[in-house]
């Protein structure tokens, strides 16, 4: 463990319990947050906390607990008009209303407009255009320098996905990075844009792009792109402006950022642990097997989502009062040793890979899970067949972020 | 042990028996059914050991809670016959129960 890990561990187990505040995103930007989360699943696993920027909030930590809050959806709302699915709450006029952060029953109404675009067939008639587009960002890969893995092949084989999802003009498709980028930054954070108003302008000219394709294709016939599927289908035909501009974020967000932040967690992860890789390429059936899952379950793209209590419930021992905010850590779940043999190891052949939090459960279950795991199986595919190694040269750039756990960079290089 | 026969989308069958007290679920992992994920390892909470029971067995395995019917209602391809077999425990009175697998579980 180096001094920063060491010197975070040593704090986190000894600073007294009502101090622990695991929202700072700094703590996720070091990486040194997993202390802080083995500490409150030791001594206090449903956790309160106030500071001036959240307000006050339960920390739910265990991933039984979890479990239960994501599927008592009755009781643990996600709807917008009580501060929807994150930490911040927006002024109530700037929140989106996009189905994760509606209730039933139009959230299920709404979600099974585009649910279909993720369904077997459809997987599978994908499967070739993104074998081919991985291949081609693959084999266009610079030898014997370094370059950005996040840049080169993490954003552009995501950005590439999104683009055919939405069908939107492919030689745009960076647009779309940008939005997501956007639609998650806290400016007062992360800085991306100066300040919430220039946010919001910058996801009013997404709106006045999307209305255009919208105007193209609502009356057109056919159309398998999310945006004509919205358009025909009459639970979600009718959206209010602000209910599209709402769900096209979360489908920009949820087919991006995530995926993304997978697709470098996994090279990040196998370098840090060369038995692993070297136990991969005995045997590549295990990136189908196993090992996707356990990419998505140690990199945890999204490290939390919120709830609000509609009722006083009881959880793990505390009292939640109706109108508090609940906070689900997915990423301290997916490293409870109660739920997870050895959480901390990254282990490609785990017997059961596929229970873990990263994709929530319940009725907000991630629709795009079984995509994600395509995207993530076809890109270790085809690593495989091409590169003996990928050199990690230096250590990652993380996001800023308590909500997307991702990276801006990671160093490479590949011999050859 | 009741006796349970899955077949695969594809139609390949297995005849497994199962343990009475567990659920239809388990049966299938237990034995290494290939086609049922069951991600959240039986809370009904995922939707991924989604299965179409044979009509006369509908009766006898009961009917689907709310959560249960809420979160079938987001699995691909879903008919009258839909269940997750997570909800269902395996009895002696499920002895040789028929059970088909969809073509994926998202």
């Amino acid at each position: 463990m180096n001094s920063l890990q060491q010197a975070a561990r040593d704090e986190a187990f000894s600073m007294p319990l009502d101090q622990i505040d695991v929202s700072k995103p700094r703590l996720f930007q070091e990486d040194t947050i997993g202390h802080y989360f083995a500490r409150l699943r030791r001594d206090d696993p449903v956790h309160w906390h106030e500071n001036d920027f959240y307000g006050g909030f339960w920390s739910v930590t265990k991933y039984k607990d979890i479990m239960a809050v994501d599927t008592r959806h009755g009781v643990y709302s996600s709807d917008w008009s009580q501060g929807g699915i994150s930490l911040f709450n927006a002024p109530m006029e700037d929140r989106l209303q996009m189905f994760i952060s509606m209730d039933p029953p139009k959230h299920d109404e709404q979600r099974k407009s585009v649910s279909p675009i993720v369904a077997p067939a459809n997987l599978a008639s994908m499967e070739s255009t993104i074998r081919q587009r991985t291949a081609k960002v693959l084999d266009e890969l610079p030898r014997n320098e370094e370059f950005n893995w996040v840049q080169r092949v993490s954003t552009e084989l995501t950005t590439q996905m999104l683009a055919t999802l939405f069908d939107f003009p492919f030689e745009e498709r960076r647009l779309l990075t940008w939005w997501s980028d956007v639609a998650t930054s806290v400016p007062e954070v992360d800085h991306l844009v100066e300040s919430q108003e220039a946010r919001l302008a910058e996801m009013g000219k997404c709106l006045t792009y999307f209305t255009r394709l919208w105007n193209e294709r609502v009356n057109a016939p056919g159309g398998n792109d999310l945006v004509s599927m919205l358009a025909h289908n009459p639970a979600t035909r009718h959206m209010t402006p602000r209910e599209f501009m709402g769900n096209l974020m979360l489908l920009i967000v949820g087919g991006n950022d995530t995926t993304r932040n997978s697709m470098t967690g996994g090279l990040l992860a196998l370098s840090r642990n060369p038995d692993q890789w070297a136990r991969l390429r005995a045997d590549p059936s295990l990136i189908d097997k196993s090992m996707v899952p356990e990419v998505i379950r140690w990199q945890t793209p999204l490290p939390h989502m919120r709830r609000t209590a509609l009722a006083d419930a009881e959880l793990n021992g505390k009292t939640i009062r109706k109108g508090d905010k609940v906070v689900m850590w997915y990423l301290s779940g997916n490293r409870d040793e109660e739920a997870i043999d050895n959480p901390e190891a990254f282990i490609i052949d785990r017997a059961r890979p596929r229970q873990h939090l990263s994709f929530g459960f319940g009725i907000h279950r991630c629709v795009g899970n079984r995509l994600a795991e395509l995207q993530l199986k076809i890109l270790w595919e085809e690593i495989l067949k091409r590169f003996a190694v990928i050199e990690v040269t230096g250590e990652p750039t993380r996001t800023l972020s308590n909500f997307v756990r991702g990276y801006s960079a990671l160093p490479v290089r590949i011999p050859g | 042990m009741p006796r349970v026969t899955f077949f695969e989308h594809d139609g390949t069958r297995h005849d497994v028996d199962a343990t009475a007290g567990l659920s239809l679920m388990r049966a299938a992992v237990d034995h290494n059914v290939p086609g049922i994920d069951a991600d959240c390892g039986g809370a009904c909470a995922c939707a991924t050991c989604h299965v179409y029971l044979e009509p006369q067995w509908l009766a006898v395995t009961g009917e689907r809670t709310e959560m249960e019917e809420s979160m079938l209602s987001f699995a691909a391809v879903t008919q009258h016959n839909s269940r997750l077999a997570c909800q269902i425990e395996v009895t002696d009175g499920l002895d040789g129960i028929q059970v088909h697998l969809p073509a994926g579980q998202h």
